[in-house]
């Protein structure tokens, strides 16, 4: 086997193929000096000019681990490894000598697919790594076979896939699952965007730019219409003249709900978004995971959610909410920040005199948003120091946080006390899977005031504005030439329809391979039939149906090989060749039935009449044209005679 | 035995001293429909054994003796005024017999090479716008000196693939030379030779070469050698498809010769050297590869199956 040009191109392209998806996240530098090595190798090959001398090379590597220690001021973790990896796997192309650096560069880029997975587990990538993977196997082949055509190559590695694929299915079902992402690394910082703990004005329409899914829901019977579809989030109490916080409960009681009705069931696929709060329909009253019921009806997860979380809740849809919120929580929800906003604060006084109810006051406010032309936006002017004074009388152009945040204000101006709500509402319904998507746009705020008789009432400013919003999401309140991600427009059915299918492939793709965890293997061998399932015993029968099915391959591999031994007379004539093979006469492969008698009746002579006899009917039998009728067993008869 | 077959084979043994594997190697060519290619040294019995292949087998004879300013016309022949009738006539060339002998085909130039060797594949001739049959059976015998003495020009590849045999005579062993210098004059033996069948006996028996059975488990074994030749790395080509059929056809004849109604991969075997011999060229050494020692390599590396 040679280092021959071919080879090297393959490697090239491997070490290429694993690293292109890792240029997104790299330091620009380290992409440039990788693509420059690995232009720099192609080169060299096709030139026929001779590898850099060893102390350059040394010189190189020094200075880009050197490089990567100043970047990333360490050399630990997964960033750096994955980087030094990559810069050293093209390095490593630069030192090829011997055919011990070819295998060394394929299992390293076997490695560096996996790496891969930290960034990006979707379809496209999995796809994209099985083609790279396969890639990599011609190579190999081609390091085995050497001067193999490419196109059997390609066709040798995909057998090679393959026969892989029963291996890899049987160990993915079976291997023992630990808690928690198969992917994650416990200190993963995801990037990804979500609901904050805070809002302040602007933070909601930035995130209406996404269109990066935030969870997936299947109702289990009864399906809420759409008005109704609230995704509950965090709740925001505290104002401090800009932006609303969730602040510290002041109590840990429970809270209760009474005259509760209309229960609606169903499972959410949460994606991780690095946040303990998981999103419930009002109002949660079951949820299938450990988590915590904080006392403004927040569901909090004990940690925060960094891998796609499953989860089951029951919600009520009909409900008097908290009847008996202690004092001090009433408190903090009528507590404002002291000198902002006195206009505003003038008009809530001026309503609280006007109305005879609460109620009242809640549907003045609501009128004076409806009548006093205010506008829904997605790009609100810029608000200045009283920032809901700004709102409210001079530029009334504003996203959901600012019709919910000045309303509560002047709830708690006029002192009823109320608090800002942030989550989801409303969703797209896929009808191909069956199942609610949520997308960062769907994201929303509204607000909840404290009724004496009916405990915290929720209050939707935003409807009373652009009432589609509600009724049919984002895009149908908003202009037609406001900025909304792709997704978030109206569409052509075709397209509506393949995006539908795509991301019903893409939800069965996370419940079933990446969210396949403990349970859902529990499950799913429970089902097939499976009791009292245990790591150790699953690691028992994964070890076992990994050798069966190696087993299983051998046999067929072996039965090809001596198909034509199952023929009956060669089978005795070979019984008898090896008869004399004991008695020290071997046939060679290539020796005829005539020929070995003769050499046979040469050197025993006393086997002559046997062995030519016996040659004779072999050779009519294998070779002559009319079968005879007991010809093979007469030759049967005459092998077992046979003797020495 | 069929015994004509016994016959021609004990008779011109009498004539070719120490060479009965390259008679019946000769015959099976001859059986099998095939053309011999004899390459060896001058003087050893080349024209001998076509001689009397031809007088044992009742057969016309003609030997034509290449040169390098051979035309094609001296070999099929031309047309003529005639000056009485006043119209041309086609005078035969010496190719219109039975059996021929064309004697060192490779100092011919190409043009005459390609007339003959054309002839030998159509079983025709066309001259001057008129194609005429050749006798029937039409067997040609060309020898060829080996191709690194001077003035000669190697028969190409896609030819060589014409014949259906190549040969080589080589030395007779001491006693086989004791007898042949002991003996009568050869030409006058060969001129007494009788002819020991008739030409539709001939006929008849390349007939019943064609019906030899050939089971599939010794097509498997063809396969076998021929996928061999493709695959390893020792041979510049693999043999071709034609290769695979000039294997079978001269095995058939091979096995006809021995008495039997089926092949057995012994006939194989027997045949393989001398068919494809001259279609192999060694990787290593492309200038002196030994074709027989090929032959013998690759009987060697293909089991039976």
């Amino acid at each position: 086997m040679k280092l021959t040009a071919p080879l090297i191109y393959g490697l090239i392209a491997c070490i290429l193929l694993v690293s292109a998806p890792h240029a997104e996240h790299l330091p620009l530098w380290v992409s440039a000096i990788c693509s420059a090595l690995l232009a720099w190798r192609a080169y060299l090959t096709w030139s026929g000019n001779p590898l850099p001398p060893r102390w350059l090379l040394l010189v190189v590597t020094l200075a880009c681990v050197l490089a990567i220690a100043a970047t990333f001021r360490t050399l630990f973790g997964r960033e750096v490894g994955v980087t030094l990896l990559i810069l050293l796997a093209s390095l490593k192309l630069l030192e090829m000598r011997a055919v011990r650096d070819v295998t060394v560069l394929i299992y390293l880029s076997c490695f560096v697919i996996i790496t891969n997975f930290f960034y990006s587990q979707s379809i496209p990538t999995a796809l994209f790594m099985l083609l790279t993977l396969l890639v990599i196997m011609a190579t190999w082949v081609h390091m085995q076979t050497g001067d193999l055509a490419f196109r059997p190559r390609l066709r040798i590695a995909g057998i090679l896939l393959l026969q892989a694929i029963p291996l890899s299915l049987v160990i993915f079902v079976l291997f023992p699952r630990v808690q928690g992402p198969l992917w994650g690394m416990p200190q993963d910082a995801y990037a990804s965007s979500g609901l904050s703990d805070s809002m302040a004005p602007g933070s909601l329409s930035r995130l209406s730019l996404s269109d990066a899914v935030a969870f997936r829901v299947v109702f289990n019977g009864r399906e809420p219409t759409r008005e109704q579809l609230y995704w509950r989030g965090p709740v925001l109490w505290d104002f401090d003249g800009t932006s609303w916080k969730r602040g510290r409960n002041a109590t840990l009681q429970r809270p209760v709900l009474t005259d509760a009705t209309a229960p609606v069931d169903y499972t959410v696929t949460l994606e991780p978004h690095n946040k303990p709060w998981l999103f419930v329909l009002d109002m949660p009253a079951k949820i299938s995971i450990p988590a915590d019921l904080a006392p403004d009806f927040q569901v909090l997860n004990r940690t925060p959610v960094n891998a796609r979380t499953r989860y089951s809740a029951t919600s009520l849809l009909s409900y008097r909410a908290n009847l008996g919120e202690p004092p001090q929580q009433l408190q903090r929800a009528l507590a404002l920040p002291q000198g902002y906003n006195p206009q505003a604060r003038k008009l809530a006084a001026e309503w609280r005199t006007r109305s005879d109810s609460d109620m009242a006051l809640v549907q003045t406010a609501l009128g004076y948003f409806n009548r006093n032309g205010f506008e829904y936006t997605l790009e609100p002017p810029l608000l200045g120091t009283n920032s809901v004074d700004d709102f409210i009388f001079t530029t009334k152009k504003g996203f959901c946080e600012h019709y919910a945040g000045s309303f509560v204000f002047l709830m708690r101006a006029a002192g009823l006390p109320a608090r800002v709500v942030t989550g989801y509402q409303g969703g797209e319904y896929n009808d191909l899977g069956g199942y609610y998507i949520l997308r960062q746009y769907d994201a929303h705020a509204w607000a909840e005031v404290w009724l004496r008789d009916r405990g915290w009432v929720r209050i939707d400013p935003t409807a009373a504005i652009a009432p589609a919003r509600i009724q049919s999401g984002l895009n149908a309140a908003l202009p037609d030439n406001a900025t909304l991600p792709f997704l978030a427009r109206t569409q052509s059915p075709l397209l509506l329809k393949l995006r539908f299918n795509l991301d019903a492939l893409t939800n069965q793709w996370n419940q079933w391979v990446l969210g396949y965890n403990t349970e859902r293997q529990f499950a799913f061998l429970t089902r097939l039939g499976m009791e009292d399932i245990t790591w150790k015993k699953l690691a028992v029968d994964m070890l076992s149906g990994v050798a069966l099915l190696v087993g299983i391959f051998t046999l067929l591999m072996l039965r090809r090989l001596s198909v034509r031994q199952a023929d009956a007379v060669q089978a005795l004539w070979l019984k008898a060749c090896r008869k004399l093979e004991k008695a020290g006469l071997p046939r060679a492969p290539h020796e005829g039935a005539t020929d070995y008698a003769a050499r046979i009746a040469a050197a025993r002579p006393e086997l002559t009449e046997e062995i030519y006899d016996l040659a004779a009917r072999y050779a009519s039998l294998r070779y002559g044209g009319e079968a005879e009728k007991d010809g093979l067993a007469a030759f049967r008869n005459a092998v077992r005679a046979f003797k020495l | 035995m069929s015994h004509p077959l016994h016959a021609v084979i004990t008779q011109t043994e009498q004539v070719i001293l120490g060479k009965p594997r390259q008679i019946r190697l000769a015959l099976t060519c001859l059986l099998a429909r095939g053309h011999l290619l004899i390459e060896d040294l001058p003087g050893v019995g080349k024209t001998m054994l076509a001689h009397a292949l031809a007088r044992t087998l009742g057969l016309q004879f003609q030997r034509i003796q290449f040169t390098s300013d051979m035309l094609p016309a001296d070999i099929l022949g031309v047309s003529i005024y005639q000056r009485d009738s006043g119209e041309f006539r086609f005078h035969a060339g010496p190719i219109f017999a039975q059996m021929i002998l064309a004697d060192e085909v490779n100092r011919a130039t190409p043009k005459t090479q390609s007339a003959l060797l054309e002839a030998m594949e159509e079983h025709q001739v066309t001259s001057e716008g008129e194609t005429r049959p050749l006798p029937v059976p039409f067997f040609v015998i060309a020898t060829q000196n080996p191709t690194n003495q001077i003035g000669t020009f190697p028969l190409p590849e896609s030819q060589l693939d014409r014949f259906l045999m190549r040969i080589q005579l080589g030395y007779p062993d001491a006693q086989a030379e004791r007898g042949l210098l002991a003996g009568v004059e050869r030409r006058d033996l060969i001129a007494k030779l009788a002819p020991q069948m008739e030409t539709a006996e001939l006929m008849d028996l390349q007939q019943q070469v064609r019906q030899v059975f050939v089971s599939p488990a010794l097509l498997d074994y063809v396969q076998s050698i021929l996928r061999h030749t493709r695959e390893s790395a020792r041979f510049v080509h693999g043999l071709s498809p034609r290769a695979g059929l000039s294997l079978l056809a001269a095995a058939r004849a091979w096995a006809l010769l021995d008495g039997r109604n089926a092949v057995i991969p012994e006939d194989i075997q027997a045949v393989l050297p001398g068919v494809a011999s001259h279609r192999l060229q060694s990787v290593q050494d492309v200038q002196t590869s030994d074709g027989d020692k090929l032959a013998r390599e690759l009987i060697e590396a293909v089991a039976i199956p």
